[in-house]
């Protein structure tokens, strides 16, 4: 074509958190005022991360603008440390923000950057929790249009996701929203929590920590500040229910590995098609392994 | 330096990053690494769809990109998106003058002479597509003597510097409303997001940056049916446009450089009630960076559309601004579908347990009904 356009120089020379400092600001002003407005999808100019859209590009842009030398930061997937995706952000965290401490302990991280799970170990004032979110809006299973969902919002208009919820009833006798249950926060804007399940969302209703919740792709931030009020959408006689691990006989499942009966279990299928159950998060899995099990007892 | 924590996680993306290394580098001892230089000229249309997709303009970093991604454009345009996401942005451009091309084709399909005249220049609109195995074992010696032939006898004073637009001659003719004095600030995608309704300098810039297969695709909605522009191109160029930018200190406009663009321009008919004032065609416009035809007409009949939804409400999918703007990048699209590979483990749990309840009560009440 030309060649006028020479390469970089510094390709390696990156700056602290990736982003250039205006695109910092931008974000950091984006999440006061998601913060003044709980629930509310706040519009930023989501940037083009070095990750696919759909991979937590929008948590990442939150993660890089709070993050500071400081800062001991926790990334999970699934609710493991180790999935693919939560090493692959977290190096590139390690990367870009070289001061800053990593740890797959909860109770040690100031920032936590998660996909479909909260942490089991209840979070501290201390501590941010940043949720990705592939679908901001609660609405788009009714509505698809943008414009139109953005009145209904402002109308707290949520008519037709509760006549969803109705049909649901009528037709499976349950209602069939398994995870990123609709919530009500702070008593206006009804969010979509993020692909966490039903097992996480009480998790919100007055937590100690700061929740955000960023979605690149959609370019939509919004946050359940601290000690604020979430709400499953449920109806008076139909009570909001989370994720059923009983056995047959009725007894809750236990994780084959700590043995803890309260926390997210992810069903396992061996290869001669026998089933066995784990905790979903990590961390917490480690833990109680360390306070419950006897050596003789642990199995991986 | 921080305590790191890495398991199995990261030696399986270590293992990927080399497999696909390896695949790269498959010719072994026989091969010759690609160089930018092949890439820029020889794949000189990737190169193209690349800084265009990408929406920014640095030939040689696309040619990079398409190297290290093996070819793809999704990805190639991608890691020029991500690059761009670490520059500020420094300064907005004024106005630039795509009648100051250095042109190197332009058409009109609306009439047969034009001022300047029809220029075919490099194009393979009426090549027939027929195998050239010649090329499957072409020497370097025959490579080099072509372009060292086309154009030796040609001095530069007998080539034009510029040519005139065929859309000024159509508006001296009364066929096109006049331009608008006014210009509207320019939205910024990258600073900005799309809060709908958005302006048409949104539309433009998202359209500018679009993946091309998508916006063909809802561009062809359009001309099969769903829709109804029929558009006539009334000029249709591709060349360097110099970018006029203010000199720092003096804030002359000086020449900061030149880009590739192709800019096609197409007219549609009227319709009733479209304008306050005398009647006159109605204009599409699309533009890129770079040498991409298909795009930069699918641009501008899209464009019109947009108008049309704009003003009277949308009647067809590539009449609807947020169907149209939502729905046409690369970067978005490709990343989003891309990521169902990722574990869903814990939101399949939730489906599961969901079903077996589901389950669980219809045979329920089957055993009741029984």
């Amino acid at each position: 074509m030309n060649r006028h356009y020479e390469l970089p120089l510094d390709e390696a020379a990156y700056s602290f958190g990736f982003l250039d400092e205006f695109a910092k600001r931008e974000i950091r002003r984006t999440i006061l005022k998601a913060i003044s407005i709980p629930g509310y999808q706040t519009p930023y100019a989501s940037r083009e991360m070095p990750m696919g859209r759909g991979f937590g590009t929008g948590g990442l842009q939150l993660t890089l603008a709070l993050i500071g030398a400081n800062d001991t930061l926790k990334v999970i997937d699934q609710g493991s440390d180790d999935s693919v995706n939560a090493v692959n952000l977290r190096h590139f965290v390690e990367l870009t923000c070289p001061q800053v401490d990593t740890t797959e302990r909860t109770s040690e991280a100031t920032l936590i950057q998660s996909r479909h799970r909260i942490p089991e170990h209840p979070l501290s004032e201390q501590q941010i929790l940043v949720l990705q979110v592939p679908y901001p809006d609660p609405l788009v299973v009714v509505e698809p249009s943008e414009a139109r969902r953005k009145v209904m919002h402002g109308e707290g208009d949520y008519s037709r996701l509760l006549t969803k919820l109705y049909e649901d009833i009528v037709q499976f006798d349950e209602i069939t929203i398994s995870h990123r249950y609709p919530t009500r926060i702070n008593g206006h804007y009804v969010i979509d929590p993020s692909p966490i399940p039903r097992y996480d969302v009480p998790q919100l209703h007055q937590s100690k920590a700061l929740v955000l919740l960023g979605a690149g792709r959609e370019k939509k931030i919004y946050a359940v500040p601290p000690y604020t009020n979430a709400a499953p959408l449920v109806f008076d006689d139909v009570p909001f229910r989370i994720e059923d691990f009983r056995e047959a006989s009725g007894a809750r499942r236990a994780c084959d590995r700590c043995g803890a009966c309260d926390s997210f279990l992810d069903e396992m299928i061996a290869d001669d098609g026998s089933k066995s159950w784990q905790c979903s998060d990590s961390d917490y899995c480690n833990e109680q392994l360390a306070v419950n099990a006897s050596p003789a007892e642990v199995k991986a | 330096m921080g305590y790191v924590a890495i398991k199995g996680g990261g030696r399986a993306i270590r293992g990927a990053e080399a497999a696909l290394e390896a695949l790269r580098t498959a010719e072994g001892e026989a091969g010759t690494p690609l160089t930018l230089d092949a890439i820029e000229n020889q794949l000189r249309l990737l190169t193209s769809r690349v800084v265009s997709e990408g929406g920014l303009y640095h030939p040689r970093l696309a040619a990079l990109a398409i190297k290290q991604m093996q070819g793809d454009t999704l990805e190639a345009a991608f890691a020029l998106r991500a690059y761009r996401s670490t520059k500020p942005r420094l300064l907005e451009a004024p106005l630039q003058n795509t009648g100051q091309m250095r042109l190197i084709r332009r058409i009109s399909s609306a009439f047969k002479d034009i001022p300047g005249g029809q220029m075919l220049g490099p194009t393979s609109d009426y090549a027939l597509r027929l195998m050239r195995l010649d090329l499957a074992d072409e020497s370097p010696a025959a490579f080099r003597k072509v372009s060292s032939q086309f154009m030796a006898g040609v001095s530069d004073s007998e080539l034009p510097d510029t040519f005139p637009k065929v859309v000024d001659a159509l508006r001296s003719e009364g066929l096109l409303p006049p331009l608008s004095l006014h210009h509207q600030h320019a939205f910024d995608i990258t600073r900005d997001p799309l809060v709908f309704p958005v302006p048409r300098s949104a539309a433009l810039a998202t359209m500018a940056r679009a993946e091309t297969g998508s916006l063909l695709a809802i561009a062809y909605s359009n001309m099969r049916g769903y829709g109804d522009v029929h558009p006539t191109i009334a000029e249709l160029r591709v060349g360097y446009l110099p970018v006029m930018l203010p000199h720092p200190v003096t804030g002359e406009p000086i020449e900061a450089g030149e880009v590739l663009v192709t800019e096609c321009e197409v007219v549609a008919m009227y319709e009733s009630g479209e304008q306050d004032g005398p009647t006159h065609f109605t204009l599409g416009y699309g533009a890129c960076f770079g040498h991409n035809e298909v795009k930069a007409i699918a641009m501008a009949i899209l464009d019109r559309a947009l108008q049309k939804g704009m003003r009277d409400g949308p009647s067809n999918p590539s009449e609807d601004p947020e169907f149209v703007l939502l729905h046409v990048d690369g970067v978005d699209s490709m990343g989003f579908a891309s990521h169902y590979k990722m574990p869903h483990y814990v939101t399949f749990q939730s489906d599961m347990d969901r079903l077996r309840t589901t389950q669980a009560k219809a045979t329920e009440q089957q055993g009741v009904q029984a």
